[in-house]
């Protein structure tokens, strides 16, 4: 039981939660860049938080159900339609063996996030399918969604239909506010460098990708470039001996040598995922205890927010 | 807990432990045997609190389910894991020797070495075999151990065109680094010889012959060892 890839888009990837426990042999943990999008898939089809979905980039993916199931397609806003008909993001809808999927090409946003009832059931590789190219490992074989793949998952013939509100779904903008926790070597970058970053606004530049999202703006190149290397972090933000700022992400490389001020939250780090080349972000430095608050607040609301029940 | 250590916040969820002064640059064996007793230690008292760790040089990142406990807890954690003493929990270091097929074919820099050394190329094998190397960090790809010291008369600094492919097993020297490549990549050391070794197998427990902390030295082999070995041979 399974759906059939017809058209795999530009780049979809096989996603759990990500790889932990894996840094001491090198492996980086990967995982959905918009870890909010891909709950919400999870959770509108009634699923484990780390069941297996698919990340697709930009869209463009066309799938067939060849067994039947119900799915869940949240994040980026793109057509999205089910044998010709259009259906709505944010709601589980009902597929049989024949429908064939279709995502058009995302207008707002990048990620999108496509679900399907109990998971897609993928062999996990070192505790989880979470698929890294670099590393060969994870989703099928290590390698992005291609023509002709099947992806396992159970047949499903009775479901709750959930969907979420609309003024509960996340608004992909094309710019975001980052929150800063400082940390790492943020004692080398000085008050005048610290202050700059505050109040200036960075470019989402076209050298992106799931290792990390290089920005270019206002430089706040650290006086000091030599250091160990050493662990990094999700969010850490590196800065070269340039001065632009580079936000690590989900397949990010577990050590490096160059200067860090600290990380963004991974609240945040979700909606930078979500920026294309061009949309601009700014930075807010906080401290742990916000950012403790943050995430609480955040999970709380997740958790209590009341999913609809709609007719067939 | 000496006076140099220090914890410092890396991300909302994780903290890095420098065993160094900060901007130090010096490679140390006793730091880094300090850090892998403490990795052991940590992961001991934080359980299944703990999500990740990646010790390397002079650091130790540890991250944390901040789901599951609160910051200060872990930070306490953290000042009590580096105050117990670590004697003792030091003989998980193991030694693993590892063949390697010398050649100037098949490493194309050898001879570059050997000439930049003032030595001949069998007297800079002999040098690179000569020491007990440690495992201080694995990371930049899966399996790859970054190994230290190399003797400063073999230490080269990364090629200025790094190569589009470096092939499985490759013996390898950056700076005062040695470190053989997992897995085919690009890469920019000089390249001495190749290691039959599998360094990283993902079908095989444990994945690695070496974890961070334990020791490796090299001893010479012939080709035709090698092939018996399982090795590869590639054209540059």
């Amino acid at each position: 039981m399974s759906f059939k890839v017809l058209q795999p888009g530009l780049l979809s990837l096989l996603q759990d939660l990500g790889r932990f426990g894996q840094h001491e042999i090198g492996l980086t943990s990967s995982g959905p860049l918009d870890g909010e999008a891909f709950a919400w898939a999870n959770r509108i089809l009634n699923n484990a938080a780390n069941a297996c979905a698919i990340e697709v980039s930009f869209g463009g993916l066309q799938l067939q159900a060849q067994t039947d199931s119900y799915i869940c397609i949240t994040g980026a806003a793109l057509d999205f339609s089910i044998n010709g008909v259009n259906k709505p993001l944010w709601h589980s809808h009902k597929v049989v063996a024949g429908d064939q999927v279709k995502l058009g090409y995302s207008s707002q946003g990048c990620r999108t996030y496509v679900a399907v009832a109990g998971g897609f059931n993928i062999e996990q590789s070192f505790g989880s399918c979470a698929t890294v190219m670099r590393e060969k490992i994870g989703g099928l074989n290590g390698l992005k969604l291609a023509a002709n793949d099947l992806l396992p998952c159970a047949t499903v013939q009775h479901h709750d239909r959930l969907s979420l509100a609309p003024q509960h779904q996340p608004v992909y903008a094309e710019s975001a506010n980052l929150r800063l926790v400082l940390g790492y070597q943020h004692n080398l970058f000085d008050a005048a460098t610290k202050a700059r970053l505050q109040h200036s606004q960075y470019k989402v530049t076209d050298r992106s990708d799931r290792m990390g999202m290089r920005l270019q703006g206002p430089s706040i190149a650290c006086p000091s470039q030599q250091m160990l290397s050493e662990g990094i972090a999700l969010g850490a933000v590196q800065v070269p001996a340039d001065g632009q700022p580079i936000v690590l992400l989900n397949d990010r490389q577990t050590i490096g040598g160059y200067p860090k001020l600290g990380s963004v939250i991974a609240r945040d780090t979700s909606c930078l995922a979500q920026l294309r080349p061009g949309n601009t972000i700014t930075f807010e430095i906080i401290d742990l205890y916000q950012a403790h608050t943050i995430n609480t607040l955040a999970q709380l609301k997740f958790d209590a927010t009341p999913l609809l029940h709609t007719k067939d | 807990m000496s006076r140099v250590d220090s914890i410092e916040i890396a991300s909302e969820n994780s903290y890095i432990i420098y065993f160094c002064e900060p901007n130090s640059t010096v490679i140390s064996a006793t730091v880094s045997a300090k850090i892998a007793a403490t990795t052991a230690q940590i992961k001991h008292q934080l359980g299944h609190h703990l999500l990740d760790l990646v010790p390397s040089y002079a650091s130790l990142l540890v991250i944390f389910n901040s789901a599951s406990c609160d910051h200060l807890w872990v930070k306490q954690q953290l000042r009590s894991a580096l105050s117990r003493p670590l004697a003792g929990q030091q003989k998980t270091s193991k030694l693993v020797k590892l063949p390697v097929f010398y050649s100037t074919e098949y490493g194309p820099e050898l001879s570059l070495l050997a000439a930049n050394a003032k030595l001949s190329v069998e007297q800079t094998i002999d040098l690179h075999c000569a020491t007990e190397y440690r495992v201080y960090a694995i990371g930049f790809a899966p399996g790859f151990a970054y190994l230290g010291e190399v003797d400063e008369r073999l230490a080269a600094p990364r090629l200025a065109t790094p190569r589009l492919k470096v092939p499985t097993g490759a013996v390898a020297i950056a700076d005062r680094q040695t470190a053989v490549y997992p897995a085919p990549s690009p890469g920019g050391w000089n390249l001495i010889g190749l290691c039959p070794t599998p360094m990283f197998n993902p079908q095989q427990v444990p994945h690695m012959p070496v974890n961070v902390g334990d020791r490796i030295q090299f001893y010479p082999i012939d080709q035709a060892e090698y092939v018996t070995l399982g090795g590869q041979l590639h054209e540059f």
